[in-house]
């Protein structure tokens, strides 16, 4: 019988001015999270139920960015894309272009459990939605205050930024000059962190990955990032569950969740060194962050960025909920 | 320095042995067709990236190859193309999905990578895109064979998701069913070790609408990085779980194996057999085109004057 593990997260790259308000707010909704877990665990619910429950809980409040809180398109709406995946036998299942479902990462589980595919987007997956009987909502149940205003500020921004690797001038300069690291294109002040995830190893050492999001602020109707690509922002395997956050682009062209297992599978190497060496050498200027267990009980989280929304715990006790280094 | 390769494949499945001339001849003309337009592009000092795309399009415009003209359809009779395409030096990517009036799916992926700044656009907003980007498109019923027609046909009377080699006779081939399905794909090295890999598909026949396969996820159907490139082929939800085309690359990197036996490796431990082929080059000019199913339609050639056309495995 092995030790169970969870970790949470809420996104990396953390506006370093972040009032101390929302710092709060992150921790304790991090920190009920972990805690929705570790009961769970300690019932003996397995390790996809357990990352389907915990997302759930991060997509419905409006805290972070996924379900309800979503960042916004272009267009002021939410289209919402996620993904879930069970180690033990690999199996997956993902959706992109949600509209109108309250709990994406439900549907994904769906998609894997009760269709003949994998993926599933758009108005297919919508239409799939229905017929499974899920809850539906209208668009504007997921669009928060919050977000409507950032999305104004991420216009702004990005009317000036046409290569982010150029730091900002002009509108925006007042949000930038405090904060001046720039992330997938946005002064921080603006970005939201992407995504929410989970992922869990239970007493019988399986393992499982979900990973949730409402995507980029300002994106491109369409657009795909990285949270519903298996390999790239979620995976699981035998020896391991894996969940990604930050630039979307780096993650994809990294395999990032993907390599995780892959350097333990194919170099032996253990949890924490595989996590650090895919940080390390993985993310050519991009910024990331994952959280992984292992099949041994372990739990590791790793990023590059300026800080992420974190949490651990472990069967023996150990707890941890963090922002920064 | 070592010399150029190119390879490419369109789609590895249940291809009979029995496959009559009228079907067989026809797209061998075809694969020998595009390997030589990437064989002259190569020799003429093109990027892999150019050559990729360039005889991707060559496949797509082909109605006998299950991308672009030719696409399988959805359960609703329609199509929905998706493709991605990876430039290994950079690992720059670019993919699309959902697609139902684009003449070129690879061409509008690579535009996604080199004119936005994001990977991916799906659906009505990859379509809009196209439009206001210029790129050609026409009426969906350009892209729907009389064929296709009759493998959906096939497929609901079968009530199951269906590979789409199997000749449209009434009785239940063996195999026939979940697994394989056509893709088109080609991978290329210059001499100077530069990769690139492209995939295109209509996807499965009968799929549901919405329903995305392995082609337009990096690092499941499509990957290129320093060391190889590769264009997986198959049953798309072996092949993402399987992230085959990464794993080929990964064998070699973190297992030092060379080009052939992460290739085959990659294949066997994708799935069950009959699920999945591949064709991939390495940065030293070598090829590997491996699967576990009955054929795969392919062909490469290597800058030393090794060519090869085939379908079956050669014993």
């Amino acid at each position: 019988m092995g030790r169970w593990a969870i970790a949470v997260h809420g996104g990396a790259g953390i506006d370093p001015n972040l009032p101390a308000e929302r710092q709060e707010q992150a921790k304790q909704l991090l920190t009920h999270c972990l805690n929705l877990g570790i009961a769970a665990l300690s019932s003996n619910v397995s390790a996809i139920d357990v990352v389907e429950l915990v997302v759930k809980e991060l997509e419905t409040d409006p805290l972070f960015n996924s379900g309800r809180g979503s960042a916004l398109t272009e267009k002021g709406t939410v289209e919402m894309e996620a993904s879930i995946m069970d180690g033990t036998k690999r199996r997956c299942g993902a959706v992109s272009g949600i509209t109108t479902v309250k709990n994406p990462i439900s549907l994904a589980r769906l998609v894997m459990d009760k269709s003949p595919h994998s993926y599933l987007a758009f108005s297919g997956a919508e239409d799939f939605a229905r017929k499974q009987g899920v809850e539906i909502v209208d668009n504007e149940y997921f669009v928060t205050e919050d977000n409507v205003g950032m999305l104004k500020l991420a216009k702004e921004a990005n009317s000036i930024l046409f290569d982010y690797r150029i730091p900002p001038v002009g509108c925006a300069e007042a949000a930038a000059t405090d904060s001046p690291i720039v992330m997938n294109g946005l002064p921080i002040s603006i970005y939201a962190p992407e995504t929410v995830g989970c992922v869990v190893v239970d007493k019988e050492g399986r393992c499982a990955a979900g990973t949730s999001t409402g995507g980029l602020m300002n994106k491109m109707m369409g657009r795909i990032g990285d949270s519903p690509l298996i390999g790239a922002g979620t995976y699981a395997s035998e020896l391991c569950g894996v969940s990604c956050t930050g630039e979307g682009e780096a993650i994809i062209r990294a395999t990032l969740a993907r390599d995780v297992s892959a350097v333990m599978e194919y170099k032996g190497l253990g949890l924490q060194e595989a996590v650090d060496y895919v940080i390390k050498h993985r993310l050519d200027e991009g910024f990331a962050g994952l959280i992984a267990v292992s099949n041994k009980g372990e739990v590791v989280c790793g990023f590059n960025s300026n800080g992420m929304f974190r949490g651990c715990a472990t069967e023996d006790g150990y707890m941890e909920v963090a922002m920064w280094e | 320095m070592v010399g150029w390769a190119i390879a490419l494949h369109g789609g590895a499945g249940d291809i009979p042995i029995d496959l009559p001339d009228e079907r067989r001849i026809p797209r061998e003309i075809a694969l020998r067709h595009c390997l030589d337009i990437g064989v002259s592009a190569l020799k003429s000092g093109k990027s892999p990236l150019d050559v990729t795309e360039l005889v991707v399009r060559e496949l797509e415009n082909h109605p006998d190859f299950n991308a672009g003209k030719g696409s399988v359809l959805t359960t609703e009779g329609t199509v929905e193309m998706e493709a991605s395409i990876m430039d290994g030096k950079t690992k720059r990517c670019g993919a699309v999905s959902g697609l139902t009036t684009v003449v070129n799916p690879i061409s509008l992926a690579r535009l996604v990578m080199e004119k936005t700044p994001h990977i991916y656009l799906a659906f009505d907003a990859a379509e809009a895109f196209a439009r206001a980007n210029g790129v050609e498109t026409v009426e969906s019923s350009h892209f729907i064979t009389p064929e296709n027609i009759a493998r959906l046909k096939q497929a609901k009377e079968f009530n199951r998701v269906q590979l789409d080699y199997t000749a449209p006779t009434p009785k239940v081939p063996e195999n026939c069913g979940d697994s394989q399905i056509g893709t088109v794909g080609c991978v290329a090295v210059d001499s100077a070790g530069n990769l690139a890999s492209a995939t295109s598909t209509g996807g499965y026949v009968n799929k549901m609408v919405g329903r995305i396969g392995d082609t337009p996820v990096i690092g499941a159907g499509t990957y290129a990085n320093h060391l190889c490139a590769v264009s997986a082929t198959g049953k798309g939800e072996e092949i993402i779980r399987g992230t085959v085309a990464r794993d080929v690359a990964a064998l070699m990197e973190f297992k030092g194996l060379s080009l052939t036996e992460a290739a085959a490796y990659a294949v066997d431990q994708s799935g069950p057999r009959g699920t999945c082929g591949l064709v991939a080059v390495s940065a030293n000019g070598e090829v590997a085109m491996p699967f576990n199913t009955t054929g795969m339609f392919r062909a490469c050639a290597t800058e030393d004057g090794y060519t090869e056309i085939a379908i079956w495995p050669k014993n």
